[in-house]
């Protein structure tokens, strides 16, 4: 028998402007599981990520977090998500040690501690240098450091090995495969083949209009 | 979660916030000086365009530092989320567990520190320029004090419902004003009392009451507004 699934969608619809951009979408995350939406440029793969981030309302259909619709268990949905987006929130201004604070005090954290998670991602020497001196990959290091100290169940990752070089690839694949066996779950957009085991692939394309 | 230096400082999802936007908004001086240098052209205008006879200034004075004091407060509402919302930390806000009205609420609080506070303390400088009497000057301060905490709490609705749109400062412009008329009207109406020899403690009390207004009521409608825009 299967687990229960961790995020369950039905038939999300999504129209901007009164013009529908997909409909239909229906998708099961399992624990372990990581969903790749795939579709060209444009089809709304950054959108649906949103919506499932609750940062946007769908249109209609329903999203369903453990077996409970998502408008009902939204604070707790928000505590144990993660979403990284194309704008990833590092504060060019900040250092990247006060970034990860500000983020660690609103978001709960797993105990790992801020200088550890920006070693992890190979930004040793670099936690208190001011953002903007750092290159475009480094930065997204330092958006890529929060899922090292994150408690989320759900990772929610919107391109994010984007200017990230072949090293830190393989480094993030890895670290996607501990959270995976751990049970897990992972949605993400990538243009980057990833090496994971279970990974499942949601063509969007076939539910644009 | 703690790192060495920071773990005394902002622990909690406000203060965090509060902390965070005073480190950002001390890294960019520069900007925090614009709102000043407006103040202080501005004034320098007055005389200029109108009269620089000191009986003429001393009649003006009042609406007009209190009027100059609102613009340039207005002039800097609008970067109050941009700058998030540019690099993707408003989202994260508005997607965190933690109530927006509070993280709103530090925002505001940070961002009235660095513009509201420091046009209040300069202002007396500005009532010397314009001949302001000497009765005026405690009230001008204990009025632009609390009017310009109730305009940056004002402000950031009309800040929050245009941050998504592009050159939206005039929009948001249009949005505050009419709301920060009473701030306005009771703001130099405490300080012409004052001048004229009469008490103004209940003209600043009823300042006090907006502003105490403005705090219950604007963050839960900032928060809204921040949920509408980053909707569109």
């Amino acid at each position: 028998m299967n687990p229960a699934p961790l995020l369950e969608c039905k038939d999300i619809a999504f129209e901007r402007d009164d013009l529908p951009l997909f409909s239909g979408v229906s998708l099961q995350l399992l624990p372990g599981q990581a969903i790749q939406v795939k579709g060209a440029n444009g089809v709304g793969k950054t959108t649906l990520l949103r919506i499932l981030s609750t940062s946007l309302q769908a249109s209609a259909g329903v999203v369903l977090w453990k077996g409970e619709p998502l408008s009902r268990r939204l604070s707790e949905f928000r505590a144990d998500s993660l979403y990284i987006g194309h704008a990833s929130g590092v504060k060019l201004a900040l250092s990247p040690a006060q970034n990860l604070h500000w983020f660690f005090q609103v978001f709960p954290g797993n105990g790992v501690t801020i200088p550890d998670a920006l070693r992890r991602v190979g930004l040793e020497g670099f936690e208190d240098v001011p953002c903007n001196t750092l290159s475009a990959g480094q930065l997204r290091r330092v958006a890529l450091a929060r899922l090292y100290a994150s408690a989320a169940t759900l990772w929610i990752l919107d391109e994010p090995l984007t200017s990230i070089d072949v090293d830190g690839i393989g480094v993030m694949a890895q670290l996607m495969s501990n959270h995976l066996a751990a049970g897990n779950g992972i949605l993400m957009t990538s243009h980057q083949p990833l090496p994971l085991d279970n990974l499942h692939f949601l063509e969007l394309e076939r539910y644009v209009h | 979660m703690s790192t060495e230096g920071d773990a005394s400082l902002g622990s909690g999802p406000f203060s965090a916030i509060f902390v965070r936007d005073l480190r950002v908004a001390l890294r960019h001086r520069g900007e925090l000086a614009n709102p000043l240098v407006f103040f202080l052209m501005v004034a320098t205008l007055v005389p200029l365009g109108i009269s620089p006879e000191s009986s003429v200034l001393t009649l003006l004075a009042p609406g007009m530092i209190w009027v100059m004091a609102l613009l340039a407060s207005l002039l800097s509402t609008e970067s109050l989320f941009l700058s998030d919302f540019r690099d993707g930390s408003l989202e994260q806000l508005v997607i965190s567990p933690q109530p927006l009205w509070l993280l709103v609420l530090a925002k505001v609080l940070a961002h009235w520190l660095v513009t509201g506070l420091p046009l209040t303390l300069f202002a007396p400088l500005l009532g010397v320029m314009l001949a302001l009497p000497a009765e005026g000057f405690v009230t001008l301060i204990a009025s632009l004090a609390m009017g310009t905490a109730a305009l940056s709490m004002i402000g950031s609705v009309g800040a929050a419902l245009t941050v998504a749109i592009p050159r939206g400062g005039l929009l948001l412009s249009l949005i505050v004003m009419p709301l920060y008329m009473p701030v306005l009207i009771f703001g130099a109406t405490a300080v012409q009392q004052a001048v004229d020899g009469f008490s103004a403690s209940g003209t600043l009390a009823i300042l006090g009451a907006l502003f105490a207004f403005s705090c219950m009521v604007t963050p839960f409608a900032a928060a809204g507004a921040l949920r509408i825009s980053l909707h569109g």
